[in-house]
């Protein structure tokens, strides 16, 4: 690998592979989840929810549950609605964008099976739980819209008729010349592919404990919570709470993945509920219910086309994306986004002239979908890559070869790509020729090939990606939705020689805490055992947007490097004072201040920090020692950064049972400067697994009423540890320009490509039989079908 | 619903500690474990047996925490990721799996930590494929599992019951 210029003078830290400080804590059982806390005064509320996909709420009859032992309180949606307001999720920049206003529990109609109906309230979890059993609602079931395929359909219920049709969002893209390269083309392939609804299933539910006191009329919300800072602004304007009087504290987040990133209308039944009962209410959704209320996402039905000449050079895509959303686009990001994704990022990779996309958002009763890890990723570049290896095997081209043929140059960047999106610099050349060394590709050639003369199909998948990072306030910002493009890190110098970082990114187990430990180190000059950091705190830390769009380190690891950097330099400027030496002589090195031309030490950080602080008498008048500084970073130069990677997989399909075995799976990413390798490769073996999951197991299958039929874990199939290949993985570093750090992000990555090299792996197995399997999850049974053995 | 009132006294040494308390026969060891006795170190994923995050030992076989009741554990032994800390017992796969980066969010991490205490105790020759096979009960969406495997198998490889 290239190595970098280091981002700091002192480089101790940055690029190592290290131990998160965080870590043991965890693994020693000792940390600090919602459901771990217990407050004064606090009652646990449970929530009924929608039976049905549709229904009218006829009656809701609480008498009897309110008699049950240790019951405070049973409330419905009309009741809720007076304190909070209701919310319409659209974005102004999704031009002719539609929903319908959402309260935090129905109101007298209930939209998807699941949705919050009537909260009841009581002293234990076991005593709400109890009483429920004994709530009375009387409900009308109404004709239900299911199918995506019927939506827009004349004959079609309309399931908001205020809205005049179920059309959330629909966009065109169209280069011009579509129709031409196409009728030029030596060769064409068209594929429908089928993408399955599926969900996050973060081990830790949803949850969090609303507490308003109203002595203080202070909401402190204590909360499993990527956005801490999204939601204090989003309280604060559907309850008309002042926002300097909500505090949103988010301690150890079990698993988030853009689960925990939205605002959920129970989310806001909480918090109503502890407004309300003037004392703490503690939400933990159970795992069936998470099922049917958390957000799906990735249900979407694409056709695609594909054009190239006879050498192989691809002259143009073209896709029809249609994809379901629920009944309501989800606050505040909405649901448009991800449909929006797969046109902004299909052929991306590609250096195709022509480019036309059509793409349609529709309502239906299901439960809502929004932003989950990835989010469009693993369409666009399972669409992108499965047409390309359609149009590789009718040119039989290899499919290695026709990616080194086609992926934009290395050299050719900035540029504007053919669907509009602006790229800084990706090394799509150079990802694909480490592959091929990692994987020896020739030889796992040669090896499929003898394998099969003795009835064994293995497969080859790969998959070229492009991935979305660093968002500008393009992604939220400008569409008027109040999300921080911008972070914040400040650094303070302790009495003792340690350094306090507080960052308004915070962690939910990508290692967040360990990479801004490991900046400030090296940016102050400080070890890293010296270095705290201090994240998910509305009270605490600098204001900011979060965790999502692979935004940690590149965008707050930034402003933590500008803190430190500009820390360390107020640190010099009183050693200056205090030593009588100009600030040109000296520097903070190694925890202590140094004589630049000897190496010598003339101070150590401590003996600094206890004349600053204790005896600042023996300072000169009017000199103040400024210890603790603030710098905030936004990305501003393009609308996003891009990464860039390619992934390899190698399967083996059991023709008889229609099993998949994944044998191995291979990665090469460019995030831009690694920061921790270690923990990049994680990020990229747990979102490759992710990613694997949609690719073969993972559907929130709904029956014709609208009912999810496997609503739990025994039927929900996740990946787990048996099925899983190893995953080899290695970087490629070309570091954005728009940042003195110039980290891009690692956190979704691995979830966008995998999907696509597992399909295309399993189609090169099957290719033998003539056949393809294009629906995603590929299902033993699919795989049958596909043969013509069931 | 009915009887829920009533409770039956149990007996159940945790982590070591003697306890003696009235339960509901119908509560779960788990919730007795986190919201009695106040021991958050295990975790409640699924609550049907599934995920394997409350995994604890009783009589020193790894169970489910939420499949089993708490009445069960009378006259019991219960250990816990606190006990099992505490007594160095899971010392060895705690510094392999921080070193290894093998927890993220780390709320599989107790319950994976239990399962894994079992097999190295129980199978110190197990092979890499084995390690996977023991470990495919407990469900971790975040590590995609390769790093647990490897820390796993660190500790097996450095096991003094294994021939070298």
């Amino acid at each position: 690998m290239k190595t970098l210029a280091p981002a700091t003078e002192q480089a101790r830290y940055i690029g190592q592979s290290l131990a998160r400080p965080n870590a043991l804590r965890l693994a020693e059982g000792r940390g600090t989840y919602v459901d771990d806390i217990e407050l004064p005064r606090m009652v646990h509320v449970v929530y009924w929810r929608s039976p049905v996909a549709h229904a009218h709420i006829v009656k809701i009859d609480a008498s009897f549950a309110r008699m049950m032992p240790g019951v405070v309180a049973v409330v419905d949606g009309p009741q809720m609605a007076k304190i909070c307001k209701p919310w319409v999720a659209t974005l102004t920049h999704l031009a002719g964008m539609k929903s319908a206003p959402q309260y935090p529990l129905a109101m007298d109609r209930a939209c998807w099976q699941g949705e919050p109906v009537v909260a009841v309230v009581a002293n234990t979890r076991v005593e709400a739980e109890d009483a429920l059993q004994y709530l009375v609602v009387e409900w009308e079931a109404l004709p239900a819209l299911i199918e995506t395929e019927t939506a827009l359909d004349a004959g079609s219920i309309v399931i908001h008729p205020q809205l005049g049709d179920n059309l959330c969002f629909t966009r065109s893209l169209d280069t011009g010349g579509v129709d031409a390269a196409f009728a030029s083309a030596d060769a064409v392939a068209e594929v429908t592919f089928q993408f399955g609804r599926h969900t996050g299933v973060t081990l830790e539910p949803r949850c969090q404990i609303s507490d308003y006191n109203p002595s203080e009329k202070r909401l402190t919300v204590h909360h499993s919570q990527q956005a801490p800072h999204m939601m204090q602004d989003l309280y604060s304007r559907q309850f008309g709470i002042p926002e300097s009087q909500i505090r949103v504290i988010c301690k150890d987040v079990g698993g988030s993945f853009g689960i925990k990133v939205h605002a959920y209308p129970d989310d806001f039944a909480t918090v109503a509920l502890s407004v309300l009962l003037e004392r703490p209410v503690k939400f933990v959704t159970d795992r069936l219910e998470s099922f049917t209320s958390d957000i799906h996402a990735r249900q979407h039905r694409v056709t695609g086309r594909i054009a190239a000449n006879k050498s192989g050079e691809i002259l143009a895509f073209e896709i029809d994306d249609l994809t379901g959303i629920g009944p309501y686009s989800m606050f505040p990001r909405t649901s448009a986004i991800e449909g929006n994704q797969v046109v902004n990022l299909v052929g991306g990779p590609y250096r195709h002239q022509q480019y036309r996309a059509k793409l349609n958002v529709v309502f239906q009763n299901k439960a809502p979908t929004c932003q989950y890890r990835g989010v469009g990723h693993p369409i666009a570049c399972a669409v992108t890559e499965g047409l390309v290896d359609a149009i590789a095997q009718k040119l039989a081209i290899d499919p290695l070869v026709i990616r080194q043929q086609n992926v934009i140059r290395d050299d050719a960047y900035p540029m504007t790509a053919t669907s509009g999106i602006k790229l800084e610099g990706l090394s799509h050349q150079q990802c694909l020729d480490k592959i091929a060394v990692m994987m020896d590709y020739p030889a796992l050639r040669a090896e499929q090939a003898a394998l099969q003369k003795r009835g064994i199909y293995r497969g080859i998948g790969i998959a070229a990606l492009i991935e979305l990072t660093n968002p500008s306030a393009a992604f939220y910002g400008v569409g008027g939705a109040r999300i921080s493009a911008q972070d914040g890190a400040t650094i303070r110098l302790e009495p003792t020689g340690a350094i306090t970082v507080m960052v308004g990114v915070g962690e939910q187990g990508q290692g967040t805490e360990a990479i801004f430990a490991q900046i400030a180190a090296d940016a102050v000059g400080v070890s890293m055992e010296l270095v705290r950091v201090v994240t998910g705190d509305t009270d605490v830390t600098p204001y900011g947007g979060g965790t999502w769009a692979s935004r940690g380190a590149g965008i707050g690891g930034e402003a933590v490097l500008q803190a430190g950097l500009a820390l360390q330099k107020n640190i010099v400027g009183v050693a200056s004072v205090i030593l009588k030496r100009d600030v040109s002589e000296i520097a903070l090195v190694n925890d202590a201040i140094v004589e630049i031309s000897s190496g010598q030490s003339l101070m150590p950080l401590a003996e600094l920090g206890r004349v600053a602080y204790f005896r600042p008498d023996s300072l000169p008048a009017g000199f103040n020692a400024e210890l603790m500084v603030t710098r905030h970073y936004a990305q501003r130069d393009y609308p996003f950064i891009f990464t860039n990677g390619v992934q390899a997989s190698l399967v083996e399909v059991d023709v008889d049972t229609g099993f998949v075995k994944l044998l191995k799976h291979w990665v090469v990413e460019d995030c831009g400067r690694v920061i921790n390798p270690m923990l990049v490769d994680e990020q990229m073996r747990g979102a490759v697994v992710q990613g694997i999951g949609g690719a073969l197991f993972e559907e929130c299958l709904y029956d014709d009423a609208g009912l999810l039929q496997n609503g739990n874990m025994a039927d929900y199939l996740v990946p787990m540890a048996a099925e899983m290949p190893d995953i080899e993985v290695a970087h490629v570093e070309t570091p954005t320009k728009t940042s003195k750090l110039g980290a891009k992000g690692a956190g979704e990555a691995g979830t966008a490509g995998a999907p696509a090299a597992i399909m295309n792996a399993i189609n090169d197995a099957l290719s033998p039989f003539n056949t393809t399997v294009y629906s995603q999850p590929i299902t033993p049974q699919k795989i049958l079908r596909a043969l013509g053995k069931v | 619903m009915e009887n829920t009132s009533q409770t039956h006294l149990i007996n159940v040494t945790v982590n070591g500690h003697p306890e003696r308390r009235p339960v509901q026969p119908r509560q779960h060891l788990i919730d007795f474990l986190r919201d009695d006795l106040g021991l958050k170190g295990s975790h409640v994923g699924c609550e049907h047996g599934v995920c394997g995050a409350c995994t604890v030992r009783l009589d020193g076989k790894i169970v489910r925490g939420c499949l089993v009741l708490a009445v069960q554990a009378d006259r019991k032994r219960v250990d816990t990721i606190e006990g099992l800390t505490q007594s160095g017992a899971a010392q060895a796969l705690q510094a392999a799996f921080v070193r290894r980066n093998a927890l993220q969010c780390g709320f599989c991490t107790p319950g994976m930590l239990a399962a894994a205490l079992e097999l190295v105790e129980t199978k110190p020759s197990a092979t890499r494929t084995e390690v996977r096979e023991w470990i495919s009960g407990n469900y971790c969406r975040c590590t995609g599992y390769q790093a647990i495997v490897d820390a796993i198998c660190d500790v097996l490889a450095s096991s003094p019951e294994v021939a070298k």
